[in-house]
């Protein structure tokens, strides 16, 4: 009696422990990435008070923006913000220009050492910046690119341009060779089809890598605190400035590192899942 | 005013040969197919011509003129791809005007191209809407009236409807040939369906292995093939091949032997059109060994064996036979092609 009945409810059983499983672990990724996300915030406006404040109780409790204004206001934070969006935009433009390119060539042609050069292109990312640390120095000071923004962005660039290469390349190979092909029998040279057929079709591809960039240029701090000095990037700043600075101003400076990465892959979610291959929809 | 005139034209990929001295001449206004299994190199040769694929040697003559390392756009030509390739970011109105805005055409003349193509294709009604809107039959006609809309001097039309489901396939079929005939334009029509094939070319290039094993007209190539391959690759079912002994010239079949051709050594393949046969009575007729009959209801499909060799024969729907049956059959000897056993290549037959 009591095997037929769990033999009756095991299939119902398994759906439903699936479904639980599916479910805590949606919620363990969420809380994964949220709860930090959260305790920062609440760190960051909660001022003082909020900070020191023993027992926890998590919840939000006299928040306020005050605390936050008062740190954007602390002098260099400002400055070392712009230095940041100045750097992401370098490396955004640059890994774009110089990738996308490379991209289009991996997707379209076949040429001799394609292989190896792919493989090449990702073991840049293999070498340790720490070992480039000070020739790089040397000879950025020799260039006259030490503690410039421009220094940082093209170091932040060789950074990005493997992944822009090989993420614009699944991008190109995703629009079809037809519709090119077509473009060139019905009146256009290889570049104006790039630019009325590919470059429209591999836009939203083209976005995403670009956000990319501009993440990992932003979240970048070894590169960007070894090559300046007065022209800081904002990680660069807050790791220097951070550790002499009250508890509260920690959790500010955290809270605007992670904004806008944040802020921007939302924005751009949907194409950053046209990349993977998931439909969006 | 366009022919096109293929010139010994060789195509390797590496070690491998695609195309082995390919020479074909199409007239003006003439609708020519590249028939032959998957690859047999007909893609090729029509990339070749629309110059989207190098020739390693070889010369493509379209109007008398050379267009070899010519871009595509420089060869005054339009194609249909086999995925349609319908641009996906441009309403159907912009697809077909594609070619016109690419030539500069004023706006006057864009508008009057677009909507006599899509008149011709019936996809007025969706002028304004985006491809992914569209099902597989309307992308084709857009992207048949996007190449009608350039009024081109050549179109090349790579397997068009093979993507299509086998209704609208038949549909689209009859409807091409209209358009096609009434705009005169000379077209090259890659396919690997026979019907296809035989239903809309003015003549057939038959190839196989890189090599065009005949070229004719339809009706032509199906009564005397010039190879045994174009003989099975042709009509449904395939001919009969059947090797047969001959003796002081002659090939025994019943009571009548037929006159074996002259090169002809101790054996020839009887090349036999399943419809080309009738029934007679058995000592008179050849016979045949009927393993299964099937009742077409336009006709009677016999699948059996004669001198113990697989042949398939059509008989008209009023005869009745039956499984396990032994029939004899009379030939028509004027519908009869004779094969050599060794090349496989057709043997004029003696005439009386």
């Amino acid at each position: 009696m009591s095997a037929q009945t769990t033999s009756t409810a095991n299939p119902a059983g398994f759906v439903s422990s699936r479904r639980w499983l599916l479910w805590s672990g949606i919620a363990a990724l969420c809380a994964w990435v949220l709860v930090p996300i959260y305790l920062v915030a609440l760190g960051a406006l909660g001022g003082r008070q909020g900070v020191y404040q023993w027992p926890k109780t998590g919840l939000p409790t006299g928040i306020s923006l005050d605390p936050f204004i008062l740190f954007l206001k602390t002098e260099g934070v400002l400055q070392s913000f712009l230095n940041s969006l100045g750097a992401a935009g370098i490396t955004v433009a640059l890994s774009i220009l110089l990738g996308a390119p490379a991209g289009y060539a991996l997707a379209r042609y076949n040429f001799h050492g394609k292989d190896s050069y792919r493989l090449l292109v990702l073991l840049t990312r293999a070498f340790p910046l720490a070992i480039l640390a000070l020739p790089l120095t040397v000879s950025f000071i020799k260039l006259g690119l030490y503690d410039t923004i421009i220094g940082v962005g093209l170091i932040h660039t060789v950074l990005a341009l493997p992944f822009a290469a090989l993420v614009t390349q699944g991008i190109f190979l995703g629009v079809p060779r037809e519709l090119e092909e077509a473009a060139w029998v019905f009146g256009c040279t290889r570049v104006q089809a790039f630019f009325k057929i590919v470059a429209p079709l591999a836009l939203p591809g083209i976005v995403a890598t670009a956000v990319f960039a501009f993440v990992i240029s932003w979240n970048e701090v070894f590169a960007a605190s070894v090559l300046t000095v007065r022209n800081r990037t904002l990680t660069a700043y807050l790791l220097t400035v951070l550790s002499e600075s009250p508890m509260h101003y920690r959790f500010a400076g955290g809270l605007m590192l992670i904004l806008p990465s944040v802020i921007f892959i939302f924005a751009v979610r949907r194409y950053l899942f046209a990349i993977w291959g998931i439909s969006s929809k | 005013m366009a022919n096109i005139v293929i010139d010994r034209i060789r195509k390797s990929f590496g070690t491998f040969e695609a195309l082995k001295e390919v020479s074909l001449t199409i007239n003006d206004g003439e609708f020519v197919s590249l028939l032959g299994p998957s690859g047999c190199g007909k893609t090729t040769l029509l990339r070749i011509i629309a110059g989207l694929e190098t020739a390693t040697s070889g010369d493509v003559l379209i109007g008398g003129k050379s267009v070899i390392g010519l871009p595509p756009k420089e060869r005054g030509l339009a194609m249909v791809f086999q995925n349609y390739a319908v641009f996906p970011h441009m309403t159907v109105y912009e697809n077909v005007a594609f070619g016109l805005r690419m030539q500069k055409a004023d706006d006057a003349r864009v508008k009057a191209q677009v909507e006599k193509a899509a008149g011709l294709l019936h996809i007025e009604q969706y002028l304004d809407r985006y491809p992914n809107k569209l099902s597989g039959g309307q992308r084709q006609r857009v992207a048949v009236a996007r190449a009608l809309a350039v009024e081109p001097k050549v179109l090349l039309m790579d397997e068009p409807l093979s993507n299509l489901d086998a209704l609208l396939r038949l549909e689209m079929r009859t409807e091409l040939k209209t358009v096609l005939q009434s705009a005169g334009t000379t077209t090259i029509y890659v396919t690997h369906d026979q019907t296809e094939a035989m239903g809309l070319s003015d003549r057939i290039a038959v190839m196989h292995n890189g090599v065009v094993e005949q070229v004719g007209t339809p009706v032509n190539v199906y009564n005397y093939p010039a190879t045994r391959f174009v003989g099975g690759f042709i009509g449904n079912p395939p001919m009969n091949f059947i090797k047969v002994p001959v003796t002081n010239g002659q090939v025994a079949a019943g009571s009548e032997p037929l006159t074996a051709p002259k090169d002809s050594g101790n054996e020839v393949i009887l090349g036999l059109r399943g419809e080309a046969v009738q029934l007679a009575p058995l000592p008179l007729g050849l016979e045949m060994k009927v393993r299964v009959a099937e009742p077409m209801g336009s006709h009677l499909l016999l699948t059996g064996s004669i001198h113990d060799q697989p042949v398939r024969v059509i008989l008209p729907s009023s005869e009745t036979v039956r499984s396990g049956d032994v029939i004899g059959l009379k030939l028509d000897p004027n519908r009869i092609t004779w094969l050599s056993p060794e090349s496989g290549k057709s043997i004029p037959a003696v005439t009386a």
